[in-house]
């Protein structure tokens, strides 16, 4: 089994900032393993202005600021990136499998950064009555499709969830020509910046439905229409407030769950309402050696701090490697 | 008359009160940095923003190229501004900062690529 020095799991913003850091206080063999044939991560959808602001002191798009990362990671001769890795398994004692295309390959490493960011809720999980037809997507997918394939998925929209990448995707789908009917919001705020509701919402006119709730999907193959109920402070349908709002496509945004399969395969202690590693601090995960950062540690509202914070974690692995 | 609007120059997102006769602006309160201020007087005289967008691709790694204008434009050409993206097909590998179109429709700003791509 090959020894490897410093392996981190994941070439997103996390991961790369982190391998540089690592390079930079000593580490000598890094290996950054990548599932997509890319680095950049999720910034590599998020086409959008508004990335850093504070690391970078300009304002680029989640494109620009990953290549940045991106190509000092390719100059710097100690990071081996394999990209097509799929890491399919961890142990306590950081010892990895992972996936390339025509090989497994098993190694052995010094210490373990999982930078594997997070993963969309979806539907199932804030239970919402009706059909099952087609036209339900997670947001980000939705992202995924419009600005990485080219398919726009549908015509008329309606969006649940009024976080970033909610808000984000209402703008998209507007400027991309689908009537966006409306953004769905439980709560009595939204959850995003107020930049974006102002710059998503508010510049196409598009409608924010503050305390309400879609209370049924409908449709038989195709998303037709969904029924919209205001609630109380309790969450509780108000009864004679509910309305139609025809569509063919329904946008879910409603929060997201850090990927960390990986840590609890290698027996880690896990919080199991934010699904992040228990800890004494950030970046730290119950089994010795093996790191957490970016949004697999928890989850960031601004990519600057992922950076930030993930530099750092590369610093705590070198030191664990015995670096000064 | 008193007008107010939130900042979108950075996350913060500062809330700002600004007097202004018609589009001419007399004051601005609110804003915690320079930036604050820009915006208001510009949102208040010609609201522009900055499009960003994608463009299909033709024998690149990729199939859409992340795009963005160089500059912000006006507000009201968003809307043509995409219908004319939506022409462009890039076949010839770019860097990032690369020029994909030059004085897009006479606005005085470039497409310009947000990402480097290769030939498959």
């Amino acid at each position: 089994m090959r020894e490897r020095e410093l392996v981190i799991v994941g070439g997103g913003p996390a991961g790369m900032a982190a391998a540089l850091a690592a390079r930079a206080a000593g580490v000598e063999d890094v290996l950054l393993l990548e599932r997509d044939q890319h680095l950049g991560g999720i910034l590599n959808q998020c086409i959008h202005p508004g990335f850093g602001l504070h690391h970078f002191k300009t304002e680029l798009t989640g494109p620009e600021y990953a290549d940045r990362f991106a190509s000092q990671v390719k100059e710097e001769q100690g990071i081996e990136v394999s990209l097509r890795s799929f890491v399919v398994k961890l142990t306590n004692d950081r010892r990895l499998t992972y996936l390339r295309p025509g090989a497994v390959e098993e190694i052995k490493a010094g210490a373990v950064i999982l930078a594997t960011g997070c993963r969309e809720r979806t539907r199932e999980m804030i239970q919402i009555p009706g059909s099952r037809p087609a036209g339900v997507y997670p947001a980000g997918l939705a992202q995924k499709m419009v600005n990485m394939e080219g398919w726009i998925p549908g015509r008329e929209a309606v969006i649940v969830g009024s976080g970033d990448i909610g808000l984000i995707m209402a703008r998209r789908m507007a400027l991309e020509g689908v009537k966006v009917r409306g953004v769905i919001e439980i709560q009595k705020t939204s959850r995003g910046l107020v930049r974006n509701v102002v710059q998503c919402l508010e510049d196409y006119g598009i409608p924010l439905y503050f305390q309400h709730r879609i209370s049924r999907i409908h449709g038989a193959d195709r998303v037709e229409k969904v029924d919209v109920v205001r609630v109380d402070d309790e969450f509780k349908d108000i009864p004679g407030t509910g309305f139609e709002l025809a569509c063919d496509t329904v946008l879910v945004s409603v929060g997201l769950i850090p990927e960390n399969e990986l840590l609890e395969m290698a027996g880690a202690e896990i919080d199991r309402a934010s699904n992040t590693p228990v800890a004494a601090g950030v970046n730290l995960t119950s089994v010795p050696g093996v790191f957490a950062c970016g949004n697999a540690c928890k989850v960031y509202d601004l990519v600057d701090w992922v950076t930030r914070d993930s530099e750092l974690a590369g610093k705590m692995a070198a030191g664990y490697l015995g670096k000064k | 008359m008193t007008r107010a609007m939130t900042c979108i120059g950075c996350p913060r997102g500062c809330r700002l009160e600004i007097e202004a006769d018609g589009t001419r602006v007399i004051s601005v309160a609110g804003h915690q940095c320079p930036r604050g201020e820009k915006y208001a007087r510009q949102e208040i005289e010609a609201p522009m923003r900055t499009l960003t967008t994608s463009v299909l691709t033709r024998g690149l790694e990729l199939k859409m190229l992340p795009v963005r204008t160089s500059k912000p434009i006006p507000k009201e050409k968003l809307f043509e501004t995409m219908a004319a993206v939506k022409r462009i097909v890039v076949s010839s590998p770019v860097k990032a900062g690369a020029v994909v179109a030059t004085d897009f429709l006479g606005l005085g700003v470039d497409l310009v690529a947000c990402r480097p791509l290769e030939k498959v």
